[in-house]
């Protein structure tokens, strides 16, 4: 299994008056198609280490690799760049443009990358609500949804640019059991039906036991990595 | 439409009243500064055509701009030249060949001339005595330059054409010295030339000084008077084109020798005056268009502070911070642009209204409309400065935006 996303050696330090690190020396591999869990206690730098894997942060020292590409060189565009065009974020707040309809929403992305036409682009986000199952709602309103529909929205529009990686922070932190399981099953399935790799921080033992791997973040500080059974 | 533009037009119809409100100080504020600019532009403009009209285009007078220098001098400029003893020639005072330079003159396109001879003379009637300026004209050729036939309230200088002995003398002197049509005066010239003249005109310019102390009579007449025959010493020149008084001034001068005088040089004092009022002017109504922008800087500055989830995940999503800055100065410029058309159409309205209005001025009995003025620029001049401070206080809140960092936010989120 080739990694996909690589960190080697990251550290994240806030400077300040107490300088405080976020994220101590922290060496890992993603394959693939992985299904990761990165979970730990409050304020063990799990949405750190998520923000640093998704190019959000620039480490202190260590680098990140993505697709076997070094990006501790590059500036805050080229970061965006590969954010648009190889990564799709899922945050527990949904984050949906409130005057956008669902439909406007999935679009943003493709539009903003421009390798898709108007009609494509808008086939393309049918398609991906519909395989969510929320393809009824797409001339709505988010604040016409519920939870668990604007997070399958939310990552409807993660998709759409087909990444290699989503990255979920939280996803199900917000939501009742039922679209908690729900989500959990449409992540899921983005591994093991399209292919995707899913990097996702949690609190939830159900979320985590249906990942591939589950990562053990205390202090910043890795400490088990441990294969699913 | 790219997507900057959906995403400023979104955030400004959500936000309807706050971008109403906005709207409206650049509404208000093109259209005042478009009725201030075009009345006071305006009134400049009529202030100027009464000087040009009222005063003449080019005086040539009998004077020499520079006292006469020594050839000496002029040949060694550098050079030790003293000389001492000189005795002026003393020769009759007034335009030297004035006939064949009025016959020049005459000649150039556009152009209408007339020779006077102006001196001093006294005039008495019934005991009472009244210094005058004395006058010599042409009846023919001043029509030709100066309003004073509009001014006759009696007679008329074709009367005083057809009388050599005739005179033509303010209202204010009738007044004192109660003078009617075909009344005798005595004129007195300072050679000792004096002679009985008739009145056949009256005129009232109202001026008081002018409509007593100034006093026409036949150019010959003056002549012999003031005992300077065939001498003129003053061509008022009046000019299809006022505005090329200056350039034909200079070439008069340079030609004729004699001190050529443009209005625009004799009035450089007023006309400075009036450059300085339209800067006030500018200044003043350009300050509305900034007190506006604040509204505008208000919009943004909430409206960014409001999305910055939204900001957050479209950066998080892969805009560049260009992108989401790009979005708000569009929101500026949208506010601008509209803010500007509304207001060219307010404002046009405005000037109509304004020159609906009419003021009767006390003492005068002719009704006058407010000058306004209709030209290009200021249109242009409004809506660039209206764009320019709606895109300069768009500018702040649009590059903090550009700076928010996702981390900080998505931090602060969870």
């Amino acid at each position: 299994m080739s990694a996909v996303l690589k960190a080697e050696h990251v550290l994240r330090r806030l400077g300040g008056e107490v300088p405080v690190t976020l994220v101590d020396d922290v060496s890992l591999e993603i394959g693939r198609g992985e299904f990761v869990c990165i979970m730990g206690p409050s304020g063990s730098g799990k949405s750190s280490l998520l923000y640093l894997l998704g190019l959000l942060d620039v480490p202190s020292a260590g680098r990140i690799l993505l697709d076997g590409e070094d990006t501790s060189s590059y500036g805050e565009d080229e970061l965006a760049n590969r954010r648009l065009a190889k990564l799709g974020f899922v945050f527990q707040f949904h984050f949906l443009l409130a005057e956008f309809t669902v439909l406007e929403n999935v679009l943003l992305p493709m539009r903003r990358l421009g390798r898709l036409d108007e009609a494509a682009a808008t086939t393309r986000a049918r398609e991906l609500l519909e395989r969510l199952g929320v393809a009824d709602q797409a001339a709505k309103r988010p604040s016409q949804l519920s939870g668990g529909q604007r997070q399958r929205i939310a990552i409807a529009r993660a998709l759409a640019n087909d990444p290699l990686v989503v990255l979920a922070d939280e996803p199900t932190g917000n939501l009742d059991s039922a679209a908690a399981a729900n989500v959990r099953e449409i992540l899921h399935g983005l591994t093991h039906e399209l292919g995707k790799t899913v990097v996702a921080v949690t609190h939830d033992p159900a979320f985590a036991a249906a990942a591939d791997r589950r990562i053990g973040l205390v202090d910043g500080r890795l400490r088990t990595s441990e294969a699913a059974a | 439409m790219s997507i900057a533009l959906d995403v400023a037009l979104t955030h400004l119809t959500s936000r309807k009243r706050q971008t109403f409100v906005s709207l409206t100080g650049v509404v208000l504020g093109v259209a005042f500064f478009l009725a201030v600019s075009s009345l006071m532009r305006g009134s400049e403009k009529d202030f100027i055509k009464r000087l040009v009209d009222n005063s003449p285009h080019i005086t040539v007078s009998d004077e020499y701009r520079t006292a006469a220098v020594q050839p000496a001098e002029l040949r060694w400029p550098d050079g030790a030249v003293a000389i001492a003893h000189v005795k002026p020639q003393n020769e009759t005072r007034g335009i030297r060949g004035y006939r064949d330079k009025l016959a020049y003159i005459e000649t150039l396109p556009g152009v209408r001339v007339a020779p006077f001879l102006v001196g001093s003379a006294l005039l008495t009637f019934a005991g009472r005595l009244q210094a005058v300026t004395l006058t010599g004209v042409v009846p023919a050729q001043m029509k030709g330059v100066t309003t004073i036939e509009e001014k006759m309230v009696e007679g008329s200088l074709d009367a005083l054409a057809a009388n050599p002995n005739g005179v033509i003398v303010g209202r204010a002197l009738a007044d004192r010295f109660g003078l009617r049509l075909g009344s005798t005066l005595s004129v007195v010239a300072p050679s000792g030339g004096n002679r009985q003249m008739k009145v056949v005109g009256i005129f009232r310019t109202g001026n008081a000084n002018y409509d007593l102390e100034q006093t026409y009579a036949l150019l010959k007449r003056a002549q012999s008077l003031l005992d300077r025959p065939n001498r003129a010493n003053r061509f008022i020149i009046q000019l299809d084109d006022p505005y090329g008084a200056r350039d034909l001034a200079l070439a008069l001068e340079a030609r004729l020798g004699y001190k050529a005088v443009s209005w625009v040089e004799a009035s450089e004092d007023v006309l400075s005056v009036l450059l300085i009022r339209n800067i006030i002017m500018y200044s003043v109504v350009s300050a509305i268009l900034v007190v506006a922008s604040f509204g505008i800087y208000n919009t943004i500055s909430t409206i960014v502070m409001e999305k910055t989830r939204d900001i957050a995940i479209l950066k998080s999503m892969g805009f560049h911070a260009r992108d989401v800055r790009n979005i708000f100065l569009i929101e500026g410029l949208i506010v601008g642009l509209l803010g500007s058309l509304l207001g060219l159409g307010l404002g046009v309205g405005l000037m109509r209204a304004l020159a609906a209005v009419t003021v009767k001025p006390p003492g005068v009995t002719e009704i006058v409309h407010l000058p306004i003025w209709w030209g290009p620029e200021q249109y242009a001049m409004a809506a660039a400065f209206a764009l320019g401070s709606c895109l300069a206080a768009a500018y702040l809140p649009a590059r903090k935006a550009g700076r928010v960092h996702p981390v900080d936010i998505l931090r602060g989120a969870t």
